[in-house]
């Protein structure tokens, strides 16, 4: 399959009818959150888009954002890899090793200067570069020789994206992500930890189609995947409004799927596409399976005081029970006020005695 | 000790709404209306919607199933069935796994992806010409 061969060739030739390249391309519009009338500009772009060289680069990471790509089934990643890109480089998926496997990543680098699709999983360590190291190369050097002549980066992953576990306190390797290194390249950072599969690809898929950065928010993350935050779109939020919390894993309110904010959920806090794409080809998502969100797409989750202490809590010291509490009650919002006066009290007699124990 | 399986324990989940359904249903109304003024045909996607566990299936079951149902097989099979409201069609494609690729309710006198395509149609008359030449040349 040569490389200059455009997508559309490509398909044809492997007897690809135009229906199943429609299919493929609607299958893509919803993979990146668009909406189906863009599916024949959609069409258009992928009928003439060619293959660009991908160079994947995995750090200071536990390969579980290579995982996640390789559960996606939509397109498969057989498919992406070879028929929308040539993934010319990436530790997991690649037969080469050694000295062959540097040489096609130089070749790659060489050949596509300027062009190719550079992607980090894992954090890169900088308290001590020896820490992590490919082939005798640091992960530091790698990074930055890598970077120079790519077009665009997608950091994969919370570790890529903001440092991740590593980063977390006290920071052993002096790990960061992949854009306190690099400045001088647009950077696409797809957080989560995982990220979502079919965030992974649709990111990519969205890059290769159109050839240019999706709307970024502030921390770099794609609008159409991390624009809205868990709370908000959360089918349990009906419960949050009308104060019906899950006190334990395995009381009335947990069986009955009320909200579990009391037990850590940081979904109000959170941006990710989790309630609404959800996992294992939308089947469910924690929240669905009864455990709070982790906050996992957002920086240093890890340090935010607790996967089981509520928001309120977590995020302030014990002296202010009080103010925690009063913290508390805004943030149920309109819901605070549909409380019975006695519920309040309740709520604020239980949160002080906890904070005794 | 609690002895009982996982299966056993009681379990409800209540009856959680997005809010989603109705407002869908509405959506797909005013599309027929659409339709039948100008002609002009709209698809949803259903995987871009929130929906609480149950949501989507009570959809299906409200639409429930007209005279036609349909299977196209391109990278994978492709399930279409016309609802029991005429020009609302209910579409799944999956890939050759199995897995579900895409779901979208399309308001339209037929589906746009049954129709041959131009390309399609083109190759075609190329095959045709090569049949009708053996043919010809076996007689």
């Amino acid at each position: 399959m040569r490389k200059d061969q455009t997508l559309g060739e490509v398909l044809r030739q492997q007897g690809v009818s135009r229906r199943g390249f429609l299919k493929f391309c609607a299958a893509t519009a919803s993979m990146m959150a668009l909406s189906p009338a863009m599916v024949p500009q959609i069409a258009r772009a992928l009928e003439n888009a060619r293959r660009p060289s991908v160079i994947w680069l995995s750090f200071q990471e536990c390969t579980g954002c290579t995982e996640s790509l390789t559960r996606s089934h939509t397109p498969t990643v057989e498919g992406l890899i070879f028929d929308v890109i040539s993934l010319d480089y990436h530790h997991t998926l690649q037969a080469a090793s050694g000295t062959h496997a540097e040489e096609a990543r130089e070749q790659a680098m060489e050949e596509n200067r300027g062009k190719y699709l550079l992607v980090v999983d894992g954090s890169i360590p900088v308290g001590n570069p020896g820490y992590s190291t490919i082939a005798g190369i640091s992960n530091l050097e790698m990074l930055k020789e890598t970077a120079a002549g790519a077009a665009a980066i997608v950091s994969v992953g919370s570790c890529a994206a903001f440092g991740g576990i590593p980063h977390a306190n006290p920071n052993p390797t002096g790990a960061v992500g992949v854009s306190e290194l690099i400045t001088d390249k647009p950077i696409i950072n797809v957080s989560g930890c995982p990220p979502i599969p079919a965030v992974i690809t649709g990111v990519l898929a969205q890059y290769l189609t159109f050839g240019k950065i999706p709307e970024l928010d502030h921390l770099g993350r794609p609008v159409a995947f991390y624009g809205k935050n868990i709370h908000d779109r959360c089918y349990r939020r009906p419960f949050y409004e009308r104060g019906q919390f899950a006190e334990t894993f395995d009381d009335e309110g947990a069986r009955k799927g009320w909200c579990l904010y009391k037990l850590g959920c940081k979904g109000p806090i959170t941006y990710n596409a989790c309630a609404v794409t959800k996992w294992n080809d939308g089947v469910s998502f924690p929240i669905q399976s009864g455990h709070g969100c982790l906050g996992c797409s957002e920086p240093n989750f890890w340090d935010l005081g607790g996967f089981y202490k509520p928001l309120a809590q977590a995020t302030m010291t014990t002296g202010t029970v009080i103010a925690g509490a009063a913290a508390a009650g805004a943030a149920l919002g309109a819901g605070a006020a549909l409380l019975g006066r006695s519920r309040q009290k309740k709520f604020r007699k239980e949160v002080s005695e906890e904070s005794k124990s | 000790m609690d002895t009982r399986t996982v299966q056993e324990l009681p379990v409800e989940t209540g009856s959680i709404e997005t809010g989603n359904v109705l407002p869908l249903l509405h959506e797909i109304r005013h599309a027929l209306q659409r339709l039948v003024d100008s002609g002009e045909t709209t698809v949803i996607d259903l995987r871009s919607l929130p929906m609480a566990p149950g949501e989507e299936a009570r959809i299906e079951a409200t639409l429930g199933r007209g005279e036609v149902e349909a299977t196209l097989n391109a990278l994978g099979p492709s399930k279409i069935h016309e609802t029991s409201i005429p020009g609302v069609w209910w579409i799944v494609h999956y890939n050759e796994d199995e897995a579900v690729m895409g779901k979208f309710i399309e308001v339209a006198r037929v589906p746009s992806i049954l129709n041959a395509q131009t390309v399609d149609l083109q190759v075609g008359i190329g095959a045709m010409s090569e049949l009708l030449s053996e043919t010809d040349d076996k007689q």
